[in-house]
């Protein structure tokens, strides 16, 4: 019976009853046939961004997610990744590697970062953590810039290598950028999944909850918060590689804080500590940036020269992004703090079943009682 | 009967509070041991130290003969000792299963890479983790609430799943912070029966720090009185009960001839 149990429970797999396999299937199918039936390459091409996104969100959401620790410099192993390919296949150095050996070298190298950044935080918690990472998010973009006798500085590294398969270059085209970073996502998120159902994934989740229990209960939290650190940062190393090598060029102003925070919101907006809600957070928000606002912005100015309303024609919703974004945040931690698609566990946390909450309302009434008797 | 747990001089400072002052006691394999005290005698404090939270400022602690003096807190668990929290710590977002299986933790032997790729090992040994689990789960009486998120169960069956949760360490010796506080006598009841099971039945070693008298006199082989972060007394229950300078420690001077278990402060 015990075991019976666990089987069940252990693994728990997406699409265990047919409605949710359905649905897996049909979003499979959906994102293998896009690039096929959506014959503009600028939303292809849109898509592949939202894709290395998503890789980005994947990673952040195990640091912030699953253990709970705030990185708001996670932009930083995004800009070592894409660095690492600058370096290593582009006339600058004279090095040519294969982007294929150029994906697990900047996994490795982001993730090496992650430690280095990681170490000297372990003892922090919380806000004190924050702005450490903001610090590192800072520094790095900065090194790049300065040490512009190997970055060219703001001009950054140019004439990147485009990936080749076979004899095949990919060149400009985006639908092979797009099959490379489906793949990638497909596989991250089985390597994170497995990482969620195992010791170290209940081990991050315990830190999270409460870091003295796990310490006292034989967690090596030092540890625990490393693998966090060198996982997490080693998707965005891995999404660095994709996004520079598609863009051709690789520039410091694009990992400053701006884009921390973009990541962070992707996380918090679609449900932290769940995957499907970190894609679909993602891939809202970077659409949002790359398809909807412009797209407002011409029906915008269309609706303006129709009807000479100059107000109308002014108006660029894309200058209004990070209002926009803004926005969005308060209201979703006004009414739906969970995020989109939450996690089950985190759903529960903010939303107690109400004997729960009365009861945990009269502790919090018997401790401050206790305390005013004292 | 040998010693599992010594403590030579241990002496705690916090700034220019002395909150354990040259605390030596013994505690042998099988013993249940009782730590009680006013308030503010340093019994939690003596806890905080024995399981790595933070070192003595003096003094040594030795476990089965060697030395957890500045070890981390999940080195000391691994070496045999698990703990409970006075004030509840549970992983209150995780289920019932999964705090126990938190507890586990330290007896599971996989790296990442093996979970990723989800090794016949790797899976076996989950499963026997969650079956394990689900043992320890009936064990201290929470049948069918594996699944539970932690903070969803009633009070009592808290302090049960921290029992629980402790014992997944495999622990040789248990340290249990005030199990019975805040439980009505019903709840108290079982619960001194589960202690009395744990050493009976699995030869485990405890530490109980306990306000309810009536439990600490029942269970303990062995009773260490501290107050001010001295130690005052030591014996068994019996005389611990009679004993003058235990008596003027929780009552004050001038008191006669009351006993201890009629006016345990506390105890209510």
């Amino acid at each position: 019976m015990a075991s019976l149990e666990a089987r069940t429970t252990l693994f728990p797999r997406f699409g265990r009853d047919a409605r949710s396999r359905a649905l897996l299937a049909a979003i499979v199918v959906l994102a293998i046939v896009y690039p096929i039936v959506d014959s503009n390459a600028s939303h292809v091409s849109a898509a592949v961004d939202a894709g290395v996104f998503v890789l980005l969100a994947l990673g952040l959401n195990i640091v912030v997610g699953y253990a709970g620790l705030l990185d708001l410099g996670y932009a930083a192993f995004f800009a070592i990744g894409s660095y690492a390919y600058g370096f290593f296949a582009s006339p600058q150095l004279g090095v040519h590697l294969a982007f294929w050996l150029m994906l697990p070298i900047a996994g490795l190298a982001a993730a090496m970062f992650g430690i280095i950044l990681g170490a000297p935080t372990l003892r922090l918690r919380g806000d004190y953590l924050a702005i450490v990472t903001l610090g590192f998010g800072e520094i790095v973009p900065v090194i790049f810039l300065n040490a512009d006798k190997y970055t060219n500085g703001p001009n950054g590294i140019n004439a990147l290598d485009p990936p080749f398969i076979g004899g095949y270059n990919f060149g400009h085209n985006p639908t092979p950028f797009y099959f490379v970073v489906l793949g990638l996502i497909a596989l991250s998120v089985i390597v994170i999944r497995r990482l969620r159902d195992s010791p170290l994934g209940r081990a991050w989740m315990a830190i999270r909850e409460d870091e003295v229990a796990a310490a006292a209960m034989g967690i090596d939290t030092v540890r625990a918060k490393l693998y966090a650190f060198a996982i997490g940062a080693s998707f965005s190393g891995i999404g660095g590689v994709v996004y520079s090598s598609k863009l051709g060029l690789v520039t410091p102003d694009n990992f400053r804080f701006s884009t921390s925070a973009f990541i962070l919101s992707m996380v918090v907006l679609g449900g932290m500590g769940n995957i499907p809600g970190v894609i679909l957070g993602a891939v809202i928000l970077f659409e949002l940036q790359s398809l909807i606002l412009t797209q407002l912005t011409l029906w915008s100015h269309q609706l303006g020269a129709f009807t000479h309303i100059g107000f109308l024609n002014e108006l660029d919703f894309v200058n209004l992004k990070f209002l926009l974004y803004g926005l969005a945040l308060v209201l979703m931690m006004l009414f739906r703090p969970e995020g989109l698609l939450p996690s089950a566990r985190r759903q529960l946390e903010l939303h107690a079943p109400p004997e729960v909450a009365a009861a945990e309302r009269q502790e919090l009434y018997d401790v401050s009682t206790e305390a005013q008797s004292a | 009967m040998s010693a599992l747990l010594v403590a030579q001089a241990v002496t705690k400072e916090f700034g220019g509070l002395r909150a354990l002052q040259n605390v030596s006691l013994q505690i042998d394999q099988g013993q249940i041991f009782g730590l009680i005290g006013p308030n503010g005698a340093g019994k939690t404090t003596f806890f905080n130290v024995v399981t790595g939270l933070f070192p003595p400022t003096s003094g040594e602690l030795l476990f089965d003969g060697r030395s957890i003096v500045g070890l981390r807190p999940h080195q000391i668990v691994d070496r045999g000792i698990a703990r409970t929290f006075q004030n509840i710590r549970l992983f209150d977002n995780m289920s019932a299963l999964e705090n126990v299986m938190v507890g586990e933790h330290v007896r599971l032997h996989t790296n990442p890479l093996q979970a990723v790729l989800r090794l016949p090992g790797f899976v076996q040994q989950e499963y026997r983790a969650v079956k394990r689990g689900i043992d320890l789960l009936n064990l201290v009486g929470l049948q069918g609430k594996a699944d539970e998120l932690a903070r969803n169960l009633p009070y009592g069956d808290q302090r049960r799943l921290e029992i629980a949760r402790a014992m997944a360490t495999e622990p040789k010796l248990l340290l249990l912070d005030e199990p019975t506080a805040g439980m009505n006598p019903q709840e108290t009841r079982q619960l001194t029966q589960l202690i009395d099971q744990l050493r009976r039945e699995l030869g485990l070693t405890i530490l109980l720090i306990e306000h309810d008298m009536k439990v600490v006199m029942g269970v303990s082989d062995t009773v260490t009185v501290l107050d001010y972060g001295e130690k005052i007394a030591e014996g068994p229950p019996a005389a611990i009960q009679s004993n003058e300078r235990v008596i003027e420690a929780y009552l004050g001077r001038g008191i006669e001839g009351l006993a201890l278990e009629d006016q345990a402060p506390g105890a209510a």
